[in-house]
């Protein structure tokens, strides 16, 4: 027992760190959007384009993803604040973007609650990962 | 001829301590193991500061905010920002910062926990002959971005050899 789980303990350290493909991840998004909505179909790319030029003011600035990451997601941006070059967040343009669940959420977490003032639905991430996706 | 010989030898060897001397100064500001999880979280939204600009206080009390960190969520999970906080802790200005660590304290009072390097006396002092409006420019955006004038600043040099203000 302690030989298996010691076996098991090592394979998981030899995993890279936690690569999956932007499908993977849709996907859990998929179930979680499911298990929030029995009615939920499917993500919309197009959907995802509004939200990410729509300019919210819930922080008191108006600011859109497209505020940092510009209305391109193939193109790098720039931190509107500290100056920092953004790599682009296309997959087609940049192969390490959505290629890691925990920081596809890290970055939902932060980037929503700055720019909505709020988590964002699995939906709204679904859509979101599809528009860029769709990105070629 | 010998004279001059031994005046060019003389020279040369000079040119070469000072670039030994130069190569020291590289990087010195920053600790000699650094970590990877400090680099990779800190760096995605500006430079991965070297711990040694602040005092151990201030990186305690700025890790325990993330959440709020000027005006912006940068929440790690918990067990990312123990590890974070004791690198930046072991090797902040008053413990183990070297002679920059050192130079940064002064000025600082026991009772001050600065939060942003720029708005430390020694970072000011340094900082005297920049006209603010030099820190707008669209090729610098802000005070914080260091790399924009200190080409070795993520490798921890800020020597002032290496200074290049973009117009």
């Amino acid at each position: 027992m302690k030989k298996t789980l010691f076996i098991m303990l090592c394979l998981a350290a030899a995993l890279p760190a936690a690569a999956a493909s932007p499908q993977q991840i849709l996907d859990a998004y998929a179930a979680e959007a499911k298990k929030a909505n029995p009615a939920f179909k499917s993500f919309s790319a197009e959907k995802g384009r509004a939200f990410y030029v729509a300019k919210q003011g819930a922080t008191g600035r108006a600011a859109s993803c497209s505020t940092c990451h510009t209305e391109d997601p193939k193109a790098g941006g720039r931190h509107a604040k500290t100056g920092k070059d953004i790599r682009p967040l296309a997959p087609s343009a940049n192969a390490e973007r959505l290629s890691d669940a925990a920081k596809v959420e890290k970055w939902f977490g932060r980037n929503c609650n700055d720019v909505l003032g709020r988590a964002c639905t699995a939906q709204e991430k679904g859509d979101f990962m599809s528009y860029l996706m769709s990105v070629r | 001829m010998r004279t001059a010989l031994m005046i060019a030898a003389a020279i040369l060897s000079t040119a070469a301590w000072a670039e030994r001397e130069h190569e020291r100064d590289r990087g010195r500001d920053m600790p000699a193991t650094t970590n990877a999880k400090w680099k990779a979280e800190c760096s995605s939204c500006h430079m991965a500061y070297p711990p040694a600009l602040l005092p151990e206080r201030s990186w305690r009390k700025l890790m325990g905010g993330l959440d709020r960190h000027f005006g912006e969520n940068a929440g790690l999970d918990a067990a990312t920002a123990a590890e974070i906080t004791s690198f930046l802790a072991a090797n902040a200005a008053d413990r183990n910062g070297g002679r920059r660590g050192a130079k940064m304290m002064t000025g600082i009072g026991s009772p001050d926990v600065p939060l942003r390097i720029t708005e430390t006396p020694y970072f000011r002092r340094k900082h005297r002959e920049v006209n603010p409006a030099v820190f707008k420019r669209a090729a610098i955006a802000s005070p914080a971005n260091c790399a924009a004038c200190h080409a070795g600043a993520e490798s921890g040099s800020f020597s002032e050899h290496d200074v290049r203000i973009p117009r």
